[in-house]
């Protein structure tokens, strides 16, 4: 069966709508928002529960130490900005009121990636996962469609420790049925195949799954992997697959340096040499343009992935022999 | 159960023994901040033994008042406290700064009862007593947050942040104390970074201000029932002090901003604080009785 390709909800628009429904099962759930929740689709909650929500303004350190308070307190605070301002504005914040005194707080960002599209480098985050990952007990998720983003949310309330989730602007791919369950730090092996492993997070999962339908018609078997847990990293998903495949691509909306390709590759040379092709940022801002034109400019589609694939294999032939 | 001694005599006593405790674990440790720790010891005793309900053994008590250390390098002046409070051994002071003591540089809340916050990066405690006040309001609690700043920390911009959005919110349950002792780490506070008129800062704010003299036990003390009155609006109490309080050759010197004392300068300051606690004592200078009070 092709693949088809229908847009779902925005990643935020998910999150917000799991909001809503969280409010009303947890009373402990609080929302903290930086004058950016009509954005970050938090506003729903805010209308919602209005007492359990908190705007703070355009104050991203100070709703960082707000929510750690609230949460030494007992309360579970979703806190959300744009992944660019809360995580890299407020990184003393988290590292210091929420990573070290391992604070339950939940950083639910949005405008994740270079998709943010027209409104430039500013506004959008491409080192988020590189510093999140750096702090001690976070757990780092990017999912890849409403469904995910929903059942995450969901999850991440019932955690402990602190989390950052990123969430996307633009309409995601429907990549899931909407009775697909999740687990924090277990990925979702979404094909199966012998000769290639593609391991995405976000918006990529679906790029991945168009690759591997058109690796298919070449007779070339690519397992598909949705590793929407960067921290835990699902060890045993990669173990299998590397037994398997030994070739790996990795593919996420982010700078190449310390993202999920910096992860997959650690845990490969220390457990199973594996033949690697990384498909991100290579270094570099983005700009303005449609999120779909960024995505081409910047090398973050099936096309990409497929010449990532090409190369991964030629080199697992010409290391074989070694 | 709580302390609470209304005494200012006896308070001041109390305020006495948090400034040994805190020379004798600074001189054990080699290391540590004794002018930003002398400075805040009468306003600790203060709020320990007089203003602040909790439960020691019972460190999480939900009615508990709150505190936070937001300068967080004066940590030996608040584990003198809390020891002396009863939330943990007295002997276990003597571990400041080494391996494996729940008495870390700086306050680890994880490691140590009693403790609201992790801190040690200036200019972030005020936001955390604000989300502990918020919660107070959220779950109509009767407890108060006091949070207790420096004059150098309130550089950080986050600081002001926090001052906004608590007046924005009506924190009337949210006390900030500040430690004015007019000196940062380089320097005096005002050449470094001067924050003058201090008072008329907050109060643009939108909080409730009160100066006071930071060592005049009597001031402190009406200061936080005033604190407690106050509606509809966050309150601060400026706190004049002077860094290095209470031993003579570490006053307004602010070479021991971050620099311990010495074995032979512990000894001197010790035997000072001897003498302020009882004035019968012999002088040093005369000598005797001085070793056994100088032993750590």
């Amino acid at each position: 069966m092709a693949l088809e390709k229908k847009l779902g909800l925005a990643t935020r628009d998910a999150y917000g709508k799991a909001l809503v429904e969280l409010g009303k099962i947890n009373p402990d759930v609080v929302v903290l928002d930086a004058d950016l929740s009509k954005s970050t689709k938090t506003g729903a909650f805010g209308k919602a529960f209005p007492e359990r929500f908190f705007n703070m303004g355009i104050q991203e350190a100070n709703m960082v130490g707000v929510a750690a308070g609230l949460a030494s307190q007992g309360r579970i605070p979703f806190l959300s900005s744009f992944a660019c301002f809360v995580i890299c504005k407020s990184y003393d914040q988290l590292r210091m009121a929420v990573a070290y005194p391992e604070i339950n707080v939940k950083v639910v960002a949005s405008h994740g990636g270079i998709s943010v599209g027209e409104d430039g480098a500013s506004q959008q985050s491409i080192e988020d996962v590189a510093l999140t990952t750096s702090l001690p007990g976070f757990v780092v998720i990017i999912p890849a469609d409403q469904y995910s983003t929903e059942k995450l949310t969901y999850k991440i309330a019932e955690t402990k420790s602190p989390v950052y989730m990123r969430t996307g602007r633009p309409k995601a791919p429907i990549v899931y049925s909407p009775a697909q369950t999740f687990e924090i730090g277990k990925a979702v092996r979404l094909r199966e195949g012998s000769d290639v492993t593609l391991i995405a997070n976000g918006l990529l999962v679906f790029e991945a799954l168009l690759a591997a339908e058109k690796l298919a018609e070449k007779e070339i078997h690519a397992s598909v992997v949705d590793m929407h847990t960067i921290k835990p990293l699902d060890h045993a998903m990669l173990l299998e697959e590397a037994r398997k495949t030994r070739a790996f691509v990795v593919c996420e909306e982010h700078q190449i340096w310390g993202g999920l390709g910096s992860a997959v590759a650690t845990w490969a040379a220390s457990n199973l040499p594996t033949t690697m092709e990384f498909v991100a940022i290579q270094d570099t801002y983005a700009e303005s343009g449609t999120p779909d034109e960024l995505l081409e400019k910047y090398g973050l589609t099936s096309k990409n992935i497929l010449r990532a694939t090409e190369k991964v294999l030629s080199n697992k032939e010409k290391f074989s022999g070694i | 159960m709580t302390i609470k001694i209304q005494s200012a005599e006896a308070l001041c006593a109390k305020a006495l023994e948090i400034r040994r405790e805190i020379i004798r674990m600074l001189g054990e440790a080699g290391s540590g901040h004794p002018g930003g720790s002398l400075s805040c010891a009468d306003i600790l005793a203060a709020l320990y033994f007089n203003a602040m309900n909790y439960d020691p053994k019972n460190p999480k008590w939900e009615d508990r008042d709150r505190f936070i250390l937001s300068k967080g390098h004066g940590a030996p002046a608040l584990y003198a406290a809390l020891a002396l409070a009863g939330f943990f051994a007295k002997e276990m002071l003597l571990t400041l700064r080494k391996l494996g003591s729940p008495l870390q540089g700086h306050p680890d809340m994880r490691r140590l009862p009693g403790l609201e916050a992790s801190t040690g990066s200036l200019g972030q405690g005020l936001s955390i007593g604000v989300g502990c006040a918020l919660n107070q309001r959220l779950m109509k609690k009767n407890y108060r947050t006091f949070v207790l700043l420096s004059d150098g920390e309130i550089n950080e911009g986050q600081t002001w942040e926090a001052v906004a959005s608590a007046a924005h919110f009506k924190l009337d349950s949210l006390t900030a104390i500040l430690d004015y002792n007019k000196f940062q780490l380089d320097d005096s506070t005002k050449k470094i970074l001067d924050f003058e008129p201090m008072a008329d800062k907050w109060r643009a704010f939108n909080w409730a201000v009160r100066e006071i003299d930071g060592h005049n036990m009597k001031e402190i003390v009406e200061a936080l029932a005033w604190a407690k009155q106050v509606k509809n609006q966050p309150s601060i109490i400026i706190a004049h002090t002077v860094k290095g309080k209470g031993v003579s050759f570490m006053e307004n010197n602010n070479e021991f901003h971050g620099v311990a004392p010495t074995r032979e300068e512990t000894a001197k300051a010790l035997a000072e604080l001897a003498r302020a606690a009882s004035p019968g004592l012999p002088d040093p200078a005369a000598g005797g009785g001085l070793n056994k009070l100088g032993e750590k």
